[in-house]
């Protein structure tokens, strides 16, 4: 298990990267270097499906954000309240640390699951279904239901980029009567 | 339980740059290093140790399989964060638009 | 050179394109059909077929991919992925329940078994592909006159 920590610091040391450098490019950039590693994590933690998924994700999140930030310059503000700001965050982020700490202990052990549920899909999956990928059993036969919220949430995204970006619109009468003088 | 705290480290990481940062795309960047953050954690908590894939396989008879279940919930999480990403920048390239600007302190008139 | 060969990027870039695009079509291909078998499924194929038309809009220009599947088309395919997806659900109702598993199984690790989760596998990628490639078509194209 040492390449996991190895892979998350590395992880780690790239989302500080990507958070603090100024330039935008270089920002997106490290972003990816963290996908691509979280990626490696998925492959390590025997989720080849999730890995794929992740990879793939991954590519085409990093070029609509690299679209986003060609050729824009930015100015950048450290004005304002920068200690209070920085506090207040610091501040919330140590107890949201440290109570996290304390619920962790309730978790089962790193290794060991309890599986209560995933065992009766592992024991029936094969009679019941057919599909010998039990990951795209559970998605498509056993929670059919979550597939079918995320299409419609997928859908809607859809809709809502088409609507954001088009052209044509109503116009107010002012504009109107603005265009034509 | 070291590498729980760990992934909720990158997680505060994602948060903090949330709250702290002023340009959208560095939150847009926040919101994207929180998401791989829970997906991260829903596989750790998923992990057996010395498991195999969920994958049967013709030959051998398999029986220390990790957990399937939240492998499938973090596949659709996956594809919804890109989709909500889209939706975000798609925002973000408006606002540029109509106030030549990304520092969210310089945008006045949100309203209406 | 053609006038239609100064858009998009260099002459490598176009012939490494036209080498690979197809590769890279029938690589996700495969992963839908043996989504139920091996590691995959619709959401990493459907991806991976939006990332083909997009790799052919980033070499050659927007005129050629939107040639191939233009908009209309992505938001029709879209479409159909969803009213299909449905109807497989809604097709359960004559065995009794919503997402009924109604074929037979079939052989294990054969292509054709598993019932439904290859032609529900077949209905996400044709969702999620058209999908995404509709939503980089409108942030890529729409918003070019803006900067110029």
């Amino acid at each position: 298990m040492v390449e996991l920590y190895i892979l998350l610091i590395f992880m780690i040391v790239g989302a500080i990267i990507a958070i603090e450098v100024k330039d935008l490019l270089s920002s997106v950039v490290a972003v990816g270097a963290v996908g691509l590693g979280l990626s490696i994590v998925f492959l390590i933690l025997k989720a080849p499906d999730v890995a794929i998924t992740q990879l793939v994700v991954e590519i085409l999140a990093l070029i609509i954000l690299i679209r986003a930030t060609l050729k824009k310059d930015l100015p950048f503000s450290t004005s304002g309240r920068w200690m209070l700001n920085t506090f207040i965050t610091v501040c919330f982020i140590g107890v949201f640390l440290f109570i996290a700490n304390k619920c962790l202990k309730d978790l089962p052990e790193f290794g060991y699951p309890i599986m209560r549920v995933a065992g009766n899909y592992l024991k029936n999956g094969l009679s019941q279904t057919g599909a010998t990928n039990f990951v795209s059993s559970v998605i498509l036969d056993y929670r059919a239901f979550d597939t079918l919220g995320e299409a419609t949430v997928l859908f809607t995204a859809v809709i809502g980029v088409l609507a954001i970006v088009r052209r044509v619109g109503r116009k107010k009468d002012s504009e109107k009567l603005e265009e034509e003088e | 339980m070291g590498i729980y705290l760990l992934c909720l480290l990158l997680f505060c990481l994602g948060i903090y740059c949330v709250l702290r940062k002023r340009n959208i795309i560095k939150i847009i960047i926040g919101i994207i290093i929180a998401e791989y953050a829970v997906n991260l954690f829903f596989v750790l908590v998923a992990y057996r140790m010395n498991g195999r894939a969920p994958i049967l396989s013709p030959d051998t008879t398999i029986t220390n399989m990790v957990d399937p279940l939240p492998h499938a919930l973090v596949l659709t999480a996956i594809v919804i964060s890109l989709a909500s990403t889209a939706l975000l920048v798609a925002i973000a390239m408006r606002i540029y638009e109509k106030y030549g600007t990304f520092d969210i302190t310089k945008i006045k008139e949100l309203k209406g | 050179m053609s006038r239609e060969h100064k858009k998009g990027m260099s002459l490598i870039v176009k012939t490494i394109t036209r080498l690979t695009v197809g590769l890279i079509l029938l690589y996700g291909i495969y992963i839908i059909l043996h989504g139920h078998v091996s590691p995959g499924g619709g959401f990493a194929g459907g991806v991976i077929i939006a990332l083909s038309f997009v790799h052919l809009m980033l070499a050659y220009g927007k005129e050629t991919a939107l040639r191939k599947v233009s908009r209309s088309a992505a938001s029709f395919f879209e479409s159909v992925g969803a009213t299909l997806f449905l109807l497989i659900a809604l097709l359960g109702f004559t065995g009794g329940y919503f997402f009924l598993n109604f074929l037979g199984k079939g052989e294990p690790f054969k292509l054709f078994s598993a019932g439904i989760i290859p032609l529900c596998n077949i209905a996400i990628s044709l969702k999620v592909g058209a999908g995404l490639f509709a939503i980089f078509v409108a942030l890529v194209v729409l918003n070019l006159d803006s900067e110029k």
